[in-house]
């Protein structure tokens, strides 16, 4: 559905995007995350046909977004980062108005118009000026904007941005249930809201991708699984060092009445958190915590993303 | 080059209902009215000059043009720029052409609606005197032709900023030097020939020609092209964000 080949965008001396090559399934929801800066309002930008890549190319559909960009544009809904709209027009103007330029036939404008209220939860708001709405409504007004031609594919950047809790979580659901129908891909620095919507994720930095795949894929690719003990037993620490799962174990705090909590990292990346149960019988010691922790995907993006 | 009507109509509408969306459009159409009517009664001194003529008001009408035809287009491009919304308008399926055209010919026609609020006035001069009604159609179209190539040329530099204020600032400057080059001719005389060059540019020697009651092609055809220049260098920016 969406291929970019070797996509590169220079503005005057820096390298917005270098070299950049994916491929998005029709249905998938791709999240592009990265930090600021790290090209993906440039990607957004380039495959919505608002500005052209340096070298490379990208197409949608199989058109060229160069050489085709009305077909391109055509088959896209895009909302820009900070939802840039007509400040001094209504809900409904604004909406019949991009009804007309997506060339929406008159008879079936009113029709599209009533459907993207309905899904975007705009009906309080139809005959409001945008330039009073708050901005968890704009958002939305963006976002109906975006859908208003059923397009195969939308493309967000930062859809969440600017919003209170209950908002994100509103605007990550609609999300979540385009993607039943559309290809989505869209962009956000909160890892969180990779976790709840997308198939796949693209991390990016310093305009490259530095890895992808599924949130899960991603957490197996970091450091595996850290246990936490909390055990009372003679000389438990060294005990547990020295067994045969164990790569590495660290006391890292006296806990009251002679415990101690130990953290133990299983060796070839393992959950020895069962072991590490079945150690403590045998010796007779007393558990009392015993906890195992992946890697977040927090953590996945703080390494691949640091310097 | 290739457009579609009804996208040129959409741009068109949308534009159009934004002048009054807001009071600016109002607010605009009745300073316009106070200003040009006070230069013509108080300044031109129409009713102590006893001729049932709206020659005065053609001739204070390209200055008073320098100062309001910019304000009429610094808006529409530099404000899509810096609130954002022309991200949006360029990644629809719209062609720059289209943009640019719906764009001027809304500013075209706000200043049309403008300049129909003046009717009142030749009507009334017709009705206390004789006027050479064919005079004045001709000094109405002229204004239309002097106020499109002012659109024009304001529209395309609403589009090189994001500040409205830089915009107006600057096409009042443009404008007012094209309007100068055949204003002065007297000290340029020392030129030479080049004079009737300047002549030939100014936006004023044709609007001149024209208020005398004869429209003559070539002058028409300045204009037009006046038009076309401005509104193509327009496209050419527009479209410039994509070169590579």
């Amino acid at each position: 559905m969406i291929e970019v080949e070797g996509l590169t965008k220079r503005y005057d001396r820096t390298l917005a995007v270098d070299d950049i090559s994916f491929h998005i399934r029709k249905g998938e929801v791709v999240g592009l995350l990265g930090p600021n800066g790290a090209g993906k309002t440039t990607t957004m930008k380039i495959l919505t046909c608002y500005i052209s890549a340096t070298a490379g190319r990208a197409s949608i559909n199989g058109f060229d977004t160069f050489d085709d960009s009305l077909k391109v544009r055509e088959q896209i809904g895009y909302l820009p980062e900070s939802c840039p709209l007509y400040q001094d027009s209504d809900v409904v103007t604004y909406l019949n108005f991009c009804a007309e330029v997506r060339g929406i036939a008159p008879s079936k404008r009113k029709s599209a118009v009533e459907r993207v209220v309905s899904d975007c939860d705009l009906g309080k708001v139809t005959r409001k000026v945008i330039g009073h709405l708050s901005k968890g409504y704009r958002q939305r007004v963006g976002m109906a904007q975006a859908l208003l031609h059923d397009p195969a594919v939308l493309v967000l950047d930062e859809p969440t941005s600017g919003l209170d809790p209950n908002q994100i979580r509103d605007i990550l659901r609609l999300i979540h249930s385009l993607g039943r129908e559309k290809t989505v891909i869209h962009s956000t620095h909160i890892l969180s809201e990779i976790e709840a919507t997308s198939d796949r994720v693209l991390i990016i930095n310093n305009g490259r991708i530095v890895a992808q795949g599924t949130p899960r894929e991603l957490m197996a690719q970091s450091s595996g699984t850290t246990v936490f003990l909390t055990v009372r037993g003679e000389n438990c620490t060294a005990q547990i060092a020295s067994a045969p799962f164990t790569a590495s174990a660290e006391k890292i705090a006296d806990a009251a009445d002679g415990f101690v909590r130990v953290a133990v990292r299983g060796a070839a990346e393992r959950d020895v958190s069962v072991d590490l149960y079945r150690l403590a019988v045998e010796k007779g010691w007393l558990v009392s915590e015993l906890r195992a922790e992946s890697a977040s995907l927090e953590e996945v993006f703080a390494q691949l993303t640091k310097g | 080059m290739i457009m579609q009507p009804r996208n040129v109509s959409a741009i068109f509408k949308k534009e159009l209902r934004s002048y009054f969306a807001s009071p600016v459009g109002y607010v605009f159409i009745i300073f316009y009215l106070l200003v040009s009517n006070g230069f013509f009664f108080f300044i031109e001194d129409f009713f102590r000059q006893g001729q049932a003529t709206m020659r005065g008001y053609f001739g204070t009408l390209p200055w008073i043009f320098l100062f309001f035809v910019p304000a009429i287009t610094m808006r529409l491009w530099a404000e899509e720029k810096k609130v954002g919304t022309l991200e949006i308008l360029l990644t629809m399926p719209l062609r720059e052409g289209e943009v640019v055209l719906g764009k001027f010919l809304a500013a075209f026609a706000f200043l049309a609606i403008t300049l129909a609020f003046t009717l009142p006035l030749p009507v009334s001069i017709g009705l206390i005197g004789r006027p050479d009604m064919g005079v004045i159609v001709g000094s109405y179209c002229g204004a239309l032709f002097l106020g499109a190539a002012y659109l024009a040329i304001g529209l395309l530099i609403s589009s090189l900023t994001e500040s409205q204020v830089v915009a107006f600032i600057v096409s009042v400057a443009v404008i007012f030097l094209l309007l100068a080059i055949g204003a002065a001719p007297v000290y340029l005389n020392s030129l030479g020939p080049i004079v009737h060059v300047f002549d030939y540019l100014s936006l004023l020697s044709h609007f001149n020609n024209i208020t005398r009651g004869v429209i003559d092609s070539r002058d028409v055809v300045y204009y037009l092209s006046v038009v076309v220049l401005f509104l193509y260098l327009n496209v050419k920016n527009i479209e410039s964000r994509k070169w590579r």
